[in-house]
């Protein structure tokens, strides 16, 4: 019996090393992933339930999580089109120059964070110059939510060009030729035949951008101008516990994120499988 | 002639892709546009679907300038050698595709569009494929969706580049009769670009032989074969021999064999073109081509028999009537071309 699931453990490839294949990725994912979340878990219980549920309960703690997750979504979504338009720049038009604009893409993954936060904030400034612009058009950009949003669409940005670059070099031209003989104009043919074919691409792109935006910190902490239950991102209001020696309570903040983020990411995962199933050998 | 293409040109980077191509083809006409790779035939095809535009010259359809369209005003029905089938619809989508894409006031409604894809599907022989996705299916089947979607707009012109190119041989003979069947049945004027010179052969109501870019030849399938213009043409269309020959003063001098030459033949050095099964074979004492055995295979009731004549080695064929010492490895034999052509050589 026992050798007999072994062999249907081992059946899916004929590929030797199995076994240490298997065995570093999960000694490998236990080290990085599970005993660190694991301890993560265990830490706020030392509150009680009571305690864990009043610490997630607090006002600020709900406006800080609130602001990090709906200005993350928000700016991986408003990076999707954005995203889009420059992977289809890139890849669809030759033009001097365009090498580097495709290298300027991958900067905001270089660049130290705080390095990135620094420049967004003396943009977007009240004396900055666009910040400057939007302050005479009424419009506050740093040290409001909106400016949470700036720093987390620029962090987001490259995640969504990457994920659908490759999607769109490699869809076959043909397959739009054959869209205009059957008489598609311009805006069917990419409604109807380029996005679909890039959707499951563009979804994990976004994914991968909301998941990035909802950790950012470093960014963030410059332009938010980080005024409680205002400009106060979850990832802030953690490190502020930990300098309270607030350990427990800076841990029920993270396990809280850890869970909303793994449910996003699975919904988002779920989303892309669903699109890219049927029939896309 | 519904189809009219005069002189037409295009360049690719200098490079010519097609040079003064004049063609016609006649209502519900089947014409195959036959070439090795590099011939401009896939070009052609596709400046009159309207993905290429030529550098000069004009195309004209029932009248119509055709150029001055734009491709999805051209109502041309085009296939491609991949399929280039929308992957993430199924096979009834990819069939309405056409319709569903005209404007509002044009667009047949909901019911009289599934009512055409049905009637598609039966005629393609896909009944019960139309919820499937193309990943789904067979090269024979892909291609029969990629013909149905494109003959669901009711094209004026079928175009079909290399249609069976990516499928295997026995799905290919298969499909190149069914092609001809609907071909019939939808009586639409059909250019069909292909390199498989049987396939245009046994297809086509007229070939069109192209060759760098140049048209070296035009007619019905079985003129084309017998009367072929050029030394290309002849190997191109089926299998050849080439002898080196010399004509002079009406006599024709191949190796050791002299005869008297045709009328027609051009003087000095000639290449000598044939069929390798149109040979008659004799004895080393006899009349003909002298030529040592190098190899036979015996199939049958044929013989392929390879041997050299002077320097050069060819490949001849014989049914039954070959003497047995030509199948002996190192014999001597003699062959006549009983039916040959002779185009003057540049040496």
């Amino acid at each position: 019996m026992k050798s007999a699931a072994i062999a249907r453990w081992r059946e899916p490839s004929v590929l030797p090393g199995f076994p240490l294949a298997l065995g570093l990725t999960l000694a490998y994912l236990g080290a990085i992933v599970v005993v660190p979340l694991a301890v993560l878990a265990l830490k706020p219980w030392s509150l009680g339930i009571a305690g864990v549920w009043s610490a997630l309960t607090e006002p600020r703690v709900l406006a800080a999580l609130r602001l990090s997750f709906t200005t993350a979504a928000l700016a991986a979504l408003v990076d999707a089109p954005l995203g889009l338009m420059i992977g289809w720049t890139l890849t669809r038009y030759e033009f001097p120059g365009r090498r580097l604009l495709d290298a300027l893409v991958d900067l905001p993954f270089a660049l130290p964070t705080a390095v990135a936060g620094i420049a967004l904030t003396a943009l977007y400034a009240p004396n900055g110059p666009l910040g400057a612009l939007a302050a005479k058009v009424g419009i506050k950009t740093a040290y409001s939510p909106l400016g949470v949003f700036i720093a987390l669409l620029f962090v987001g940005l490259p995640f969504v060009v990457r994920a659908i670059q490759p999607v769109l070099e490699d869809l076959d031209q043909e397959v739009e030729e054959a869209a205009r003989t059957l008489g598609a104009s311009d805006l069917q043919r990419v409604w109807r035949v380029v996005l679909p074919a890039l959707a499951p691409a563009l979804v994990s792109g976004v994914g991968l951008a909301f998941a990035r935006a909802v950790g950012e910190y470093g960014s963030v902490i410059f332009i938010a101008g980080n005024m409680p239950m205002r400009t106060e991102i979850a990832p802030l209001l953690i490190v502020i516990k930990l300098e309270e020696f607030d350990y427990a309570g800076a841990a029920a903040v993270g396990l809280a994120m850890v869970v909303i983020a793994f449910g996003a990411l699975v919904a988002i995962n779920a989303l892309q499988a669903r699109l890219a199933g049927h029939g896309r050998t | 002639m519904p189809l009219e293409i005069k002189s037409l040109s295009k360049a690719f980077s200098r490079y010519p892709a097609l040079s003064d191509i004049t063609l016609t083809a006649a209502e519900g006409e089947f014409l195959a546009l036959l070439g090795p790779s590099g011939s401009g035939k896939t070009t052609l095809l596709r400046i009159l679907a309207g993905l290429e535009q030529p550098d000069a010259g004009e195309v004209r359809f029932r009248g119509e300038d055709l150029l001055a369209a734009p491709v999805r005003r051209r109502g041309v029905g085009m296939v491609f050698q991949h399929y280039a089938l929308f992957r993430h619809m199924t096979v009834e989508q990819n069939i309405a595709f056409g319709l569903q894409v005209r404007p509002r006031a044009s667009r047949p409604g909901r019911a009289a569009i599934a009512a055409r894809v049905a009637e598609l599907l039966d005629l393609m022989q896909l009944d019960g494929l139309g919820k499937r996705y193309p990943s789904q299916l067979s090269g024979g089947q892909r291609q029969r969706v990629a013909l149905a979607r494109a003959l669901a707009i009711e094209p004026r012109m079928l175009l079909l580049d290399e249609p069976f190119g990516a499928l295997d041989a026995q799905v290919r003979r298969e499909l190149r009769r069914w092609l001809r069947q609907v071909h019939d049945r939808a009586g639409v004027t059909t250019v069909f670009v292909t390199h498989d010179q049987e396939e245009a052969l046994d297809l086509a109501d007229r070939v069109a032989v192209l060759r760098a870019g140049e048209l070296v030849q035009v007619g019905a399938p079985n003129d084309v074969y017998e009367n072929p213009a050029s030394a290309f043409v002849f190997d191109f269309l089926g299998e050849a021999c080439r002898l080196e020959g010399v004509v002079r003063d009406g006599r024709l001098t191949v190796a050791d064999w002299t005869t008297t030459a045709p009328a027609d033949a051009p003087e000095g050095p000639v290449d000598l073109f044939f069929r390798p099964n149109e040979v008659a074979f004799a004895p080393a004492d006899g009349v003909g081509v002298g030529a040592n055995v190098l190899a036979a295979a015996v199939r049958g009731a044929s013989v392929k028999i390879e041997c050299k004549v002077g320097e050069q080695v060819i490949e001849l064929q014989g049914l039954g009537q070959v003497p047995p010492q030509a199948l002996t490895r190192g014999a001597r034999l003699r062959f006549t071309p009983t039916r040959y052509r002779l185009f003057a050589a540049a040496r």
